[in-house]
């Protein structure tokens, strides 16, 4: 046995465990490969790195390190007020930071008892709505650029995203940052012209989708390389704490907007779909899905949406001091459910500050999908987890 | 048939492709230096403090016309703590009259700021604004980001300029705060006048 074998011999027995996945045996007489993917290689959507064992082509071991964006985003806002807070959480998951804001909003509002108005919830489900539809078309983008179709579909993504973050600078000044959410509502309000250019754009979305559909959905080469490939079994899936499309592609009827209704979310009439076998390809297929069901969400709520206030007036945005406790608020964010854990002593900064972020805890099981598959699939399962590492590393 | 579906697709790009000899909506670029969009309203990018001037292209009064009373509200406030303000031990009178603190030192580090806006939706006195400008690149990374009062000082007139419809609102409010604050002090000597007024009555009777 080679040093390389004994050491993953060793490391495997002594991980050995209810949580460790099964070990994979070399079959040949060869060495062992390690190859550290990252933390500068193209797919990692930033700094990542896969430490690889590598059978020939087959993965025998996959170590996930992260941490090379580590910003100590948490402790920061330990020792700054809770506005302070909300500019720093645009930058956790930066493909979609509307909302994060509306997670952290929330947390603050459980954690005051502030009341939001009606129509600060309509366009924070509008701007949601947006922020996923954007964030599941470039996250398929990605996806596909990943197995080797460089650009089109990621530029036909881009188009559309574009549209959407033209519309977010309109209104909150900012194509990413947005800095958006307060508590007790949104910054500023929308005008009757944003709307309408807002309606128009919605309009144009199911053309996009179904040119998605017609470019990849049938896809030859896309189906021979995802389906099978990457499997999740629901068990498996909910032991982890996965959330999110990932979860629902492995047949988990599990969304956040049904479970908790939080904000206004009972009065739409939406569906989850949900997949059957937790491959990439079904993966990619409940993002297709859930930006149908988001262009719905939003042409309900561009209807609905009532005039009045957007901020509530009595509303403190700084210089409040929360009572001493506790609490969390989550939504389901477009990678998965977003929390915010916040305990409060009384002071005007938070005394614990937690989240709990979906790009993490879907990475968590990156091994298990990936022991036995090809090391050119597993760029592509790590792409369809979906992550930015932004909100990994926090 | 196997290879339908990639047909399929390739018919759906060269659509796109075709297409955008066209459709000016498939053509989604500009070429930047050349063709510029102009930025939107809302857009913000670094602050700057917004003074008053008497004669309004004369830039020479940025320090007396300075809205700024140095309240250090948006020093704590500012999430990257990218704000440094000193407080003048002086007073001067501000637009109002009313004598007032200005900064003696105002500096901005742009290569901290993350132009989050927070500084100014805290400001009670419309004294800082976001501006537009964002090329902005030195070739000194540090002091060449880090702008002092004087370089941060831009006058309403610009402030128009860049965001019209909000520095109107805020002249309104402006105007309106100075209209009651100039009716106070006029309701303030009215009310002491008819006092003068009798007490000269008695002095003559």
């Amino acid at each position: 046995m080679s040093d390389s074998q004994t050491y993953f011999a060793n490391a495997a027995e002594k991980l050995e465990g209810w949580n460790r996945p099964a070990v994979i045996e070399p079959d040949g007489d060869g060495e062992l490969l390690e190859v550290a993917m990252g933390p500068h290689h193209p797919s990692t959507h930033g700094v990542f790195r896969m430490d690889v064992a590598l059978d020939g082509e087959r993965v025998i071991r996959l170590k996930p390190v992260f941490g090379y964006l580590h910003r100590n985003h948490e402790k920061i806002a330990e020792g700054v007020s809770y506005l302070a807070s909300m500019p720093y959480t645009d930058r956790l998951d930066y493909i979609c930071p509307i909302t994060n804001n509306w997670a952290y909003a929330l947390a603050v509002e459980k954690l005051t008892g502030q009341e939001v108005p009606e129509r600060a919830e309509y366009l924070r489900v509008i701007l949601g709505e947006l922020t996923r539809f954007q964030n599941h078309a470039s996250s398929i983008g990605f996806l596909i650029q990943e197995m080797g179709a460089s650009g089109t579909p990621l530029m036909y993504a881009f188009r559309e995203r574009e549209k959407i973050l033209d519309l977010f600078e309109e209104l909150t000044g900012a194509r990413m940052m947005v800095n958006y959410m307060r508590f007790g509502g949104c910054r500023v309000d929308a005008s009757p012209a944003w709307l309408d250019k807002t309606r128009k754009v919605v309009e144009g979305l199911p053309g996009f989708v179904d040119e998605f559909e017609r470019l990849l959905s049938s896809n030859e080469i896309l189906m021979a390389r995802t389906q099978g490939v990457g499997l999740l079994p629901a068990e498996l899936a909910v032991n982890a704490g996965v959330t999110g499309p990932m979860l629902r592609a492995s047949g988990v009827n599990y969304d956040i907007r049904k479970v908790d209704g939080y904000g206004i979310y009972n009065r739409f009439n939406f569906r989850v779909p949900l997949g059957d076998h937790g491959d990439v390809y079904d993966r990619y297929m409940i993002r297709v899905l859930e930006m149908r069901e988001a262009i719905g969400i939003l042409r309900q709520a561009l209807k609905d949406i009532p005039a009045g206030p957007v901020m509530d007036s009595k509303a403190k945005i700084r210089g409040f001091r929360p009572k001493p406790g506790e609490a969390y608020g989550r939504i389901e964010a477009p990678k998965g459910e977003l929390g915010f854990y916040l305990i409060s002593d009384g002071g005007p900064n938070p005394y614990r500050y937690r989240i709990r972020p979906p790009s993490l805890i879907n990475l968590t099981i990156l091994e298990d999908m990936c022991l036995g598959q090809n090391v050119a699939d597993v760029v592509l399962i790590f792409g369809s987890v979906d992550i930015v590492l932004g909100e990994v590393d926090r | 048939m196997l290879g339908e579906g990639i047909l399929k697709g390739m018919a759906e790009t060269a659509k796109n492709f075709f297409g955008s000899y066209f459709s000016a909506d498939r053509l989604t670029t500009v070429e930047y230096p050349e063709q510029r969009i102009a930025p939107f309203e809302a857009a913000r990018v670094f602050p700057f403090l917004v003074y008053d001037a008497k004669n309004p292209p004369d830039a020479a009064d940025w320090e007396a016309g300075m809205r700024c009373v140095a309240c250090q509200i948006c020093e704590k406030e500012c999430p990257p703590k990218c704000i440094y303000i000193e407080k003048s031990t002086d007073r001067k009178p501000d637009a109002l009259g009313k004598p007032q603190f200005y900064p003696a030192r105002f500096d901005i580090d742009i290569s901290v700021c993350m132009s989050c806006q927070i500084c100014v939706e805290v400001c009670p006195f419309e004294a800082i604004k976001m501006d537009t400008e964002f090329e902005l690149s030195t070739g000194d990374r540090f002091g060449g980001l880090l702008l002092d009062r004087k370089q941060l000082a831009k006058s309403n007139e610009y402030y128009h300029q860049i965001h019209l419809n909000e520095a109107n609102a805020v002249d309104a409010r402006l105007a309106a705060e100075k209209a009651k604050a100039e009716a106070k002090t006029k309701a303030a000597v009215a009310a002491k006048a008819p006092s003068i007024a009798a007490a000269t009555a008695g002095e003559g009777a």
